[in-house]
């Protein structure tokens, strides 16, 4: 699969991730050679194969629904680049 | 000092030789004096690592000391100190003071162990090099011109320039084991879910395990000891008891079954690695061990199958990085598009971006199938060629990385030269066994690496093998000049 600088700009929106537009054409490069990296696990029919998520095959485990977690608003917020009242500032969304 | 093991260490703290304050001073002067040209530190806790010194000599006077009550280490900067800055090697968490300890951080504290500081690591985990850290690159004190290895390229170079008697380390595909082999030191990747993931920043959360990095197996087991364990706070960690690792060191080897997997052996492996290896087997035939050859045959396929489940999982883990919660927010952003797409354009740096590029495509509207699911199918078929290689033998030997350290930008232009240093360890994630790596010789001036992989929870017997290794050997002995 090879990526144009169009798809490279298309995946860069959908991740969120400003990319230099002078640079889109060495991530198209790049990531085309990575795609064609991957695509070696095409030769293989998995057809029947499980897919396996987790390395020991364990399921989740579940926890009894009890309050563990203490509030720490104050102290997660002092990370934060801005806030005020509480609230985390970002630019407006509503007009 | 500076020259012993953590073992010789402790005993030299019980034996009153010295106290831990001036272990920690001596230490904090070799950072001091050699850092500079290396580079392995973010960041050095100075005050804190003598407040806990004092800590631990009080602790080690009323006798209620452990093995690493009073000993200095490093943490890798990927796991959470509280009141202490955790970058993750990225711009992105260059302000980040973690409100809280990583449950890693927290054990070992317990243990008594003394937190020098942060070690530098590419940026969240993503290099085999150290050339994608925000801080610079660490340099290799075997040669500094060569890179250390990565992830934990600072740990592996730390503990091997003596600055550190022995740090931590997170493999996601071969990132303890290869920088272990780069710098000549011995480093363990446990089972995944042996160590609590808690409190370490994630990359790949399928695959991430934090592991110790020191001079010896016997080292590696004294650590590890404090580390493993349950951690209800992640969910993937496996609820299994902990064997006592320094027990069984000792244990004869006569009769060990080793499968060298012939996979490990063919095109593209330096002749003079091989060699080593070859080598370094023979001296187990002598220990008693029988030795045959085996057969991996899907390894092939573990490198593209990790440049799908690693980017994929990154992608998402790394959605969390917003700009508005923590870490890095850009300037004067003009609405909340912006500020996502800048705050994360200029906070992640180039690797770290095609990471996320990659694993987003590849979870994408109409491309799940073709790329995440098939790369779990192609794990599980290595997980079991894995598995039915541990019906014939106990262990499996082979080289940790293809060549030994390379220059710096010799492979930094080529995402997929820089992939395929990993080619020998990262099947080992995908499967979630334990590798081990340990000194076995030189190619010219740069230690090289053997890889031990051994079957589920057998992190004991790992260490039980390269320890009776290093009893007959003294690779593992050898310094830089440059820390002597």
């Amino acid at each position: 699969m090879s990526l144009t600088t169009e798809d490279v700009t298309r995946i860069a929106w959908l991740a969120r991730v400003e990319i230099d537009p002078d640079k889109t054409g060495d991530y198209a490069r790049d990531l085309s050679g990575i795609l064609g990296f991957i695509e070696q696990m095409n030769a293989v029919d998995t057809e029947t194969v499980a897919p396996m998520a987790h390395p020991l095959d364990q399921a989740q485990r579940l926890r009894p629904d009890q309050v563990t977690e203490p509030d720490q608003r104050v102290v997660f917020q002092a990370q934060a680049p801005a806030v005020e009242a509480g609230l985390y500032l970002v630019p407006k969304v509503i007009e | 000092m500076h020259e012993n093991t953590i073992a010789a260490l402790a005993d030299g703290l019980g034996a009153k030789e010295y106290s831990s304050q001036e272990l920690t001073e001596a230490f904090l002067g070799r950072i001091q004096a050699l850092d500079a040209n290396l580079n392995a530190f973010i960041t050095v806790t100075e005050e804190q690592a003598l407040a806990a010194a004092r800590e631990a000599d009080a602790r080690l006077a009323k006798g209620e000391a452990t093995p690493l009550t009073g000993i200095p280490i490093a943490q890798k900067d990927i796991f959470c100190t509280k009141g202490v800055r955790s970058s993750c090697g990225s711009k992105m968490l260059d302000n980040f003071i973690s409100p809280y300890d990583a449950t890693v951080v927290e054990r070992l504290r317990r243990a008594g162990a003394v937190m020098l500081g942060k070690l530098n690591m590419d940026e969240f985990a993503m290099g085999s090099s150290n050339e994608t850290s925000y801080y610079g690159p660490v340099k290799n004190p075997w040669d500094t011109g060569t890179v250390p290895g990565g992830s934990s390229g600072g740990s592996a170079a730390a503990v091997s320039a003596r600055l550190v008697p022995g740090a931590t380390g997170t493999d996601t595909g071969g990132s303890i084991r290869q920088p272990a082999s780069f710098c000549g030191i011995t480093g363990l990747k446990p089972t995944y879910g042996r160590v609590s993931r808690w409190g370490m920043i994630a990359f790949a959360s399928s695959l991430d395990q934090a592991g110790p990095m020191a001079r010896t197996a016997e080292d590696c087991a004294l650590m590890l000891q404090a580390m493993a364990g349950f951690d209800p706070k992640d969910s993937t960690c496996v609820d299994q008891p902990v064997p006592n690792y320094s027990a069984t060191l000792n244990d004869s080897l006569e009769g060990l079954r080793i499968g060298l997997p012939k996979e490990f052996f063919g095109a593209g492996l330096d002749p003079d690695i091989g060699r080593l290896i070859h080598e370094a087997v023979d001296e187990y035939r002598k220990l008693g061990a029988a030795i045959r050859e085996i057969s991996l045959p899907n390894m092939h396929l573990s490198g593209p199958a990790y440049y799908v489940v690693a980017p994929a999982e990154c992608s998402s883990n790394l959605a969390r990085f917003d700009g508005v919660r923590y870490g890095y927010r850009c300037q004067a952003p003009r609405d909340l598009k912006d500020l996502y797409m800048r705050s994360r354009g200029e906070g992640f740096g180039a690797e770290v971006k095609r990471r996320i590029l990659i694993g987003t495509y590849a979870l994408s509207a109409g491309y799940y199938d073709a790329y995440y699911l098939k790369a779990q199918k192609i794990r599980r078929l290595i997980s079991e060629d894995f598995k039915r290689a541990f019906d014939e033998v106990d262990v499996i030997m082979g080289p940790t990385s293809p060549s030994a350290a390379f220059r710096f930008g010799e492979k930094s232009a080529d995402p997929i030269a820089m992939y395929l240093s990993d080619i020998y360890t990262i099947a080992v994630n995908l499967a979630g066994l334990p590798g081990l790596s340990i000194p076995v010789g030189f190619s010219g001036k740069l230690p090289v690496g053997m890889q031990i992989i051994g079957n589920y929870f057998a992190e004991a017997r790992l260490l039980n093998v390269a320890h009776r290794y290093q009893q007959v050997t003294d690779w593992h002995r050898r310094a830089p000049l440059l820390a002597c």
